[in-house]
């Protein structure tokens, strides 16, 4: 009878416990009587109702006890006030556990037999539960700083926590990648180090005196990355410090990338990562967090005298942060990043080289950032409620994705009055450093026509959409549209996502003089290609892209698929070789394949500049003195360097 | 009404239950139960009485049957076909007449009651109605001589009158129908009905052993009960047998007491009018006998004034429940010199406390305010003198409170959580010391443990014989007292044999109070750490228990329903304030001691008198057991909170609520008020501390008029704008909130993974 009861008061909720005639009649039998039918139905009935009854007087004990558990002992309680004797024996904390006899339809309690002799003279001696303490913490301390006296509970840190913070530094700043590893989950999970989190926020703090240690940096950033995602922890105003820390690692000219050998892109991808992590999951404890952010970078962006990679990595940061951070703050700027950007990749200087990879590094970044721009904002467009979340999971791999690619959600702009703040120095104030423009949303064809100035088909390349290969059809702006929405159907399928892309190398014999799209006739032998696969690259690549730069693997990743575009049918012959990379073309204006070449040629004519204007000048960007080597390096940021 | 003479009684329900020929089947064996249990002279010659005379029907499902094949006929036109039927099946001849509104055909016995009463005018009908109710009313009185159990038998004894069973769907869903039909305004105000006639039918029902009927009856109805009403109905749902109801404490609550609906004059007419057009005799029934509708002159109220005040067990309060005048204001603080600052300082530096003991009388005064109008007299009730530690104590207070710290929306207290760690064993009540240098733990293993959280150590008063030995003339007598062997951070009391439910330190920190399951409430010395006395009286467990702010009193409440105040030099308690229809869940003292209020599992808060005990406020309006109450220092006052996780807010004086907040998402633990009363804390199961903006939840009262005659409140759902804060605990309830004399909060609980 004991474990029905129990079962029943487990069971309290909403539909009660019955307690079967069958049940009854056996009981009884095991009681040695016999009952008749009726009489157990009525005794079944009668059961069941004072089980609710006692079920019922319980709860209450549960809620003096301020439980919301309903114990064993509760129930107990409620039988002993309503003069039944107690069930012994079910006083464990732990669930207890049923078994059933299939046969029979049987369920019972497991109650298993307990040597008392081994018991009693078991040499592992359990160790008495520790002590019962009371121990205070501030949980918060907000705008008054309490010049009272506070308990001494208060405030020292108690010595498991002192030696806990310990441990955990070292762990993870020492050189056992194991140990790191151990100690980083458990930063990550543990619920009480809550008094020690302003600690651990002073040793992130740290980035800046180890920016010569890439090494360091990344298990700093791990160190942000398990704090942010403990679930315990209430980050309040620690936020605007970690994002701070992080910030450094991302726009900050590192001493450790004053070797190019030292792969610094790759933590600034991380910690880009980290940064929109922070901001989705946090950013509403500290308003006009968005806002500063977006400052701080665009304030870097702005800023020619920085070097390339703080720029590379206020592109990321913005990347990270969503297409709307790209769309307000990126794309007004490319204009004016343009020039700069187009200066250090003429230079062809050898002094030059290393400048120049950089750029090529901001150059990927940006075409990543800008791609993603105009397909969220394509998708948004025609179908807003749908976003592009729920059918293209092969497009945007990761939560970060998801998010942004939903228009609902980016935060909406902050009043400017909301700024000053002290501990952050990566933050940027409201409105100090440079402005907060008067913003207003590009339609979707202008940004396109504009960016496909700067970038030409390399843009196109990854934009492309299927499209059957021999129509070289005038593209009207129905037709622009339409192929916008086309990826959705075609990227669900997850085959094609998975599937290499196929670039083809072509032989031109004649590589234009004159860049501008508009007034481009198509090449004519360019028609040949599986463009179709050209989206899936796309999509392949901006999965990795956004979602999983953590590592080596993605670069190991992102080698095998580039080589494979290049150089598939080396035709040799003609002085002048280009190199094509891409599908075909779906711009505005001119049909067919914009191509992006890589032209070897002894001597390459500069182009003329026209204002405003740039394509033309794609095709030397790729022109380099080194070309295979240069390109091989560049991989290590995951961005193709077109 | 017990007047009425049996003659008329028996004639009347014979015409009754002639009226409903279907009952018969139920009606007989009702009649052998009548007589067994509680013996309604009515229903059982008119049982009989109907047995004999007509042919038995059969049970109601088949003559439903029948009357649905009737309907069919009818529809189709088979005028012939369906006479003939009539006819053999014996039915009534307007059996399908489908009086007023009742066209479903769920009811048929309402229909043919109704054809045949059909000729009684509404005056005859009225009578009958106050005869049947007399009739209930003498029922108890004949059966109570009979009964071990008088009080049971007499409640449920009024069960016994009842009118046909498978009626009972269709009066409910005529009163619906109507209810539903009427003007906006008075809908909101009709649908209170729905509730406590929903629950007196049902009960009717089982009491009348018509199981069936009353599941079905049940099934039908429960979905349009208000869902605050959801936990009543649980238990009620589990409730199928008349051998149930005895001994079932809810609803001996829902009996024993009327419950209190309060409607306008315009929709109590047209609800009257209805009845008695429709001659509704059974739901006017339940009205007369188990309702107390509390009419008003008026505007009808709107839903959500309605809803603002129902959901407690026994309906709203009565309106002159509340007008008693309630003498909220404090008391006049003794006279006590506080010295100087700057004296204060060198006093502190130099010699300590010693000096501060004698005052100088010339000082200044000025604490003395004018008598408050609305504070009782100083001597309303006899409180303890003051002693020079207790006057000592005042002095620390003020000194602490001039560096208290001015809190406000835009100055939020910074927060202290004083987690209980490894408390494996339970943790169910927290109490801290006024100055916050001792913290309390009850646990569930029926220990008390308290803690020192200042760097004094908690010490014993030496043995006798080592206290013999002291020099009693030194000036640190008070410190060779102590033994220094004893000293610890916690000290654990050990004494009761239940979980401890309730505790609190006396103001003077001497003495501990806990009160526990095991029906006792001790009395603990905080000098020696040993139990001073066991007040027994409650004989059930007792759930909460506080001492009032001056000491000396104080009170208690548990599951038997009464709080009862106590004074520490007695062994019994002085008053007994019973009223309340569940357990009682928290007690509190009012600041000026005068006052004691109480909250309870029925759903109300109830304000005691001290002097005389009466109940001078009633407050509904939660819509669960209520587990948490503050009073405002100003004692103007009260906030409470409830397992439905708000926290309302009422003003004393005019016995109104004031406000309501919203945000938790369990059960309220604990609240408290700031030092000045600026901020209200709640924290909450839900492993929040909440603050709420006091001030401003008041303020926006005063610029309101009152409607204190009709005490028709309207809320503003501001909850957002009053919410100030909210910080999450880690996986700890919160058990419990102080202020700080400097106004820092302190939170406890336990940790609870």
């Amino acid at each position: 009878l004991s474990g029905s009861v129990t079962m029943a008061a487990d069971r309290e909720e909403r539909r009660f416990a019955e307690v079967s005639r069958d049940s009854v009649k056996l009981m009884a039998e095991s009681a040695g009587l016999e009952l008749g039918d009726e009489v157990a139905a009525l005794l079944a009935e009668d059961v069941c109702y004072r089980l609710r009854e006692a079920a019922q007087s319980s709860a209450q004990f549960m809620r003096h006890a301020k439980r919301k558990k309903l114990t064993v002992d509760d129930f107990n309680k409620a039988l002993r006030w309503s003069n039944v004797e107690a069930i012994c024996g079910y006083g464990a904390q732990d669930a207890m556990l049923f078994r059933s006899v299939k046969e029979g339809e049987l369920f019972f309690v497991e109650d298993r037999d307990i040597n008392l002799i081994e018991l009693a003279l078991a040499t592992n001696i359990p160790k008495g539960c520790a002590e019962t303490m009371v121990r205070g913490m501030f949980t918060l301390l907000s705008s008054v700083v309490a010049p009272c006296s506070v308990p001494a509970a208060v405030q020292s840190l108690s010595d498991d926590l002192l030696k806990y913070y310990q441990q955990i530094t070292r762990a993870i700043l020492g050189e056992d990648p194991h140990l790191m590893k151990v100690a980083l989950q458990d930063l990550q999970s543990n619920s009480k180090i809550a008094a020690l989190l302003p600690y651990f926020v002073y040793v992130i703090s740290g980035v800046k005196s180890v920016s010569h240690d890439l090494e360091q940096l990344n298990r700093l950033l791990h160190m942000v990355k398990s704090l942010v995602q403990n679930p315990y922890l209430y980050l309040g105003s620690y936020v605007r410090s970690l994002v701070s820390s992080v910030m450094y690692c991302i726009l900050e000219p590192l001493a450790a990338s004053i070797n190019p050998l030292n792969d610094h892109w790759t933590l600034r991808d991380y910690a880009a990562l980290l940064l929109s992590h922070i901001f989705w999951t946090h950013g509403d404890l500290v308003s006009g967090l968005y806002r500063q952010i977006l400052l701080s970078l665009q304030k870097v962006l702005s800023d020619p005298v920085r070097p390339l990679c703080s720029h590379y990595g206020a592109v990321v940061g913005l990347h990270a942060l969503g297409w709307k951070a790209v769309e307000r703050v990126l794309f007004p700027h490319l204009p004016a990043y343009w020039a700069n950007l187009q200066a250090v990749l003429d230079d062809y200087s050898v002094s030059n080289a290393q400048v120049k990879a950089d750029g090529h590094k901001v150059y990927g970044a940006i075409l990543v950032a800008v791609e993603r721009l105009l397909k969220m904002k394509a998708l948004s467009l025609p179908q807003p409620a749908e976003g592009c979340s729920s059918s293209q999971p092969g497009c945007l791999a990761g939560p970060m994705g998801y998010r942004v690619s939903s228009p609902g959600l980016s935060p909406p702009p902050e009043p400017l009055a909301e700024a000053g703040l002290g501990i952050a120095s990566h933050l940027q104030a409201g409105g100090a450093g440079c402005q907060w423009e008067e913003w207003s949303p590009v339609p979707l064809p202008a940004m396109y026509s504009e960016l496909y100035s700067f970038f030409g088909d390399s843009l196109a390349v990854r934009f492309s959409t299927e499209q059957s290969f021999g129509g070289f059809s005038p593209c009207t702006p129905s037709h622009f549209r339409e192929t916008r929405k086309e990826p959705l159907g075609h990227v669900s399928n997850p085959d094609t996502t998975r599937k290499m892309p196929q670039l083809t190398a072509n032989l031109n014999i004649s590589p234009r003089q004159d860049g501008s799209p508009r007034t481009d006739p198509p090449p004519p032998s360019l028609a040949a290609t599986g463009s179709v696969r050209s989206l899936a690259r796309s999509s392949m690549q901006r999965s990795r892209a956004s979602s999983s730069r953590s590592g080596q693997r993605s670069i190991g990743l992102s080698r095998d698929v580039f080589p494979k575009a290049r150089f598939t049918s080396p035709h040799s012959g003609p002085p002048t070789f280009s190199f094509v990379i891409g599908g075909r073309q779906m711009g505005r204006r001119c049909q067919g394949r914009r191509p992006f070449q890589t032209i070897f040629v002894p001597t390459p004519p500069p182009p003329v500049v026209l204002p405003r204007v740039y394509t033309h000048k794609l095709p030397v960007i790729g022109r380099v003195c080194k070309p295979l080597r240069r390109w091989t390096r560049s991989h290590y940021s995951l961005h193709l360097p077109l | 009404m017990a007047a009425v003479q049996g003659g008329m009684v028996d004639a009347k329900d014979e015409l009754d239950i002639k009226s409903e020929p279907p009952s018969d089947g139920f009606g007989n064996s009702n009649a052998n139960d009548g007589r067994l249990l509680s013996s309604s002279p009515g229903a059982g010659t008119g049982g009989t009485a109907t047995g004999n005379n007509k042919p038995a029907p059969g049970p109601p499902e088949e003559q439903q049957t029948l009357l649905a094949v009737l309907q069919f006929l009818k529809k189709s036109k088979l005028a012939e076909s369906a006479e003939i039927l009539r006819r053999e099946a014996g039915l009534p001849e307007d059996a399908l007449d489908p009086k007023g509104t009742d066209a479903s055909g769920s009811g048929p016995g309402l229909a043919a009651g109704s054809g045949q009463v059909d000729g009684v005018d509404a005056s005859s009908l009225l009578s009958r109605v106050t005869v049947s109710s007399s009739a209930a009313a003498q029922a108890p009185k004949k059966a109570a001589a009979g009964e071990d159990q008088p009080d049971v038998s007499v409640v449920l004894s009024a069960y016994s009158q009842q009118g046909d069973p498978s009626l009972y769907d269709a009066y409910y869903s005529g009163l619906k129908r109507f209810i539903e039909s009427v003007l906006d305004c008075h809908r909101a105000e009709l649908s209170q009905l729905f509730y406590p006639l929903f629950v007196h039918m049902y009960l009717e029902l089982v009491y009348n052993n018509n199981e069936s009927v009353a599941k079905a009856f049940f099934e039908k109805f429960s979905g349009d009960q208000e869902c605050y009403y959801e936990q009543d109905l649980r238990i009620l749902s589990s409730l199928t047998k008349k051998e149930h109801m005895k001994g079932n404490e809810t609803l001996l609550d829902f009996r024993t007491s009327k419950f209190v609906l309060r409607i306008s004059r315009d929709s109590y007419q047209l609800l009257k009018r209805h009845l008695q057009e429709r001659q509704n005799n059974q739901i006017w029934n339940i009205i007369q006998e188990h309702l107390y509708i509390d009419i008003f002159d008026g505007m009808p109220r709107s839903k959500s004034q309605i809803d603002a005040m129902s959901g407690s067990l026994a309906g709203e309060a009565r309106r002159e429940a509340n007008k008693a005048k309630v003498f909220y204001g404090l008391l006049k603080e003794p006279e006590i010199e506080l010295p100087l600052d700057d004296e204060d300082e060198e006093a502190e530096n130099e010699e300590g406390k010693p000096k501060k003991k004698k005052p100088k009388k010339d000082s200044m005064g000025s604490k003395s305010k004018k008598q408050d109008p609305n504070a009782p007299l100083q001597t309303r009730i006899p409180l303890p003198e003051l002693k020079d530690s207790d006057k000592l104590d005042k002095i620390m207070y003020m000194k602490e409170s001039t560096k208290r710290i001015r809190l406000g929306s835009d100055n939020l207290p910074s927060i202290c959580f004083y987690t209980f760690l490894n408390a494996y064993q339970g943790l169910t009540a927290v109490d801290v010391t006024d100055d916050s240098s001792l913290i309390a733990g009850g646990f569930a293993d029926s220990t008390v443990r308290v803690w020192s959280v200042t760097p004094k150590k908690l010490r014993k008063v030496k043995s006798a014989a080592d206290l013999n030995l002291i020099d009693k003339e030194s000036d640190d007598v008070l410190e060779r007292i102590m033994d220094e062997k004893t000293a610890s951070e916690l000290k654990i009391l050990y004494g009761h044999s239940g979980p401890v439910y309730g505790i609190s330190f006396s103001p003077d920190r001497n003495y501990l109070l806990s009160s526990s399951e095991d029906g006792t409430i001790r009395l603990w010395s905080l000098q020696t750490f040993t139990c001073l006395v066991g007040y027994k009286g409650h004989n059930y467990p007792v759930w909460d228990t506080q001492f009032s702010p001056y000491g000396y009193y104080f009170v208690s409440g548990g599951h038997d329903r009464v709080a009862r105040l106590w004074a520490t030099d007695h062994y019994q308690p002085l008053r007994i304030f019973a009223g309340h229809l569940a357990d009682i869940t928290c007690t509190r003292f009012h600041p000026n001691s005068n006052y004691v209020a109480t909250g309870s599992s029925d759903r109300t808060i109830r304000l005691w008198d001290v002097l005389n005990g009466n109940c001078v406020r009633i407050f509904t309006g939660h819509k669960g057991p209520i587990h948490a109450l503050a009073f405002s220092p100003n004692g103007k006052f009260l906030a409470s909170g409830a397992t439905d996780g708000r926290v309302l807010l009422w003003d004393i004086g005019h016995g109104l609520m004031v406000g309501e907040l919203k945000g938790h998402t369990d059960t309220i633990y604990s609240l408290r008020f700031s030092r000045d009363g600026e901020i209200l804390a709640s924290g909450s199961m839900d492993n929040t501390v909440r603050l709420w903006d006091a001030m401003k939840a008041f303020d926006d009262l005063e610029t309101d008029d009152f409607t204190a005659a009709t005490g028709h409140i309207h809320l503003q759902d501001n909850s957002q704008e009053l919410l100030l804060g909210t910080y999450m605990t880690k996986s700890t309830p919160v058990l419990h909130l102080h202020f700080t004399r400097r106004n820092l909060l302190l939170a406890a609980g336990a940790y609870n993974p």
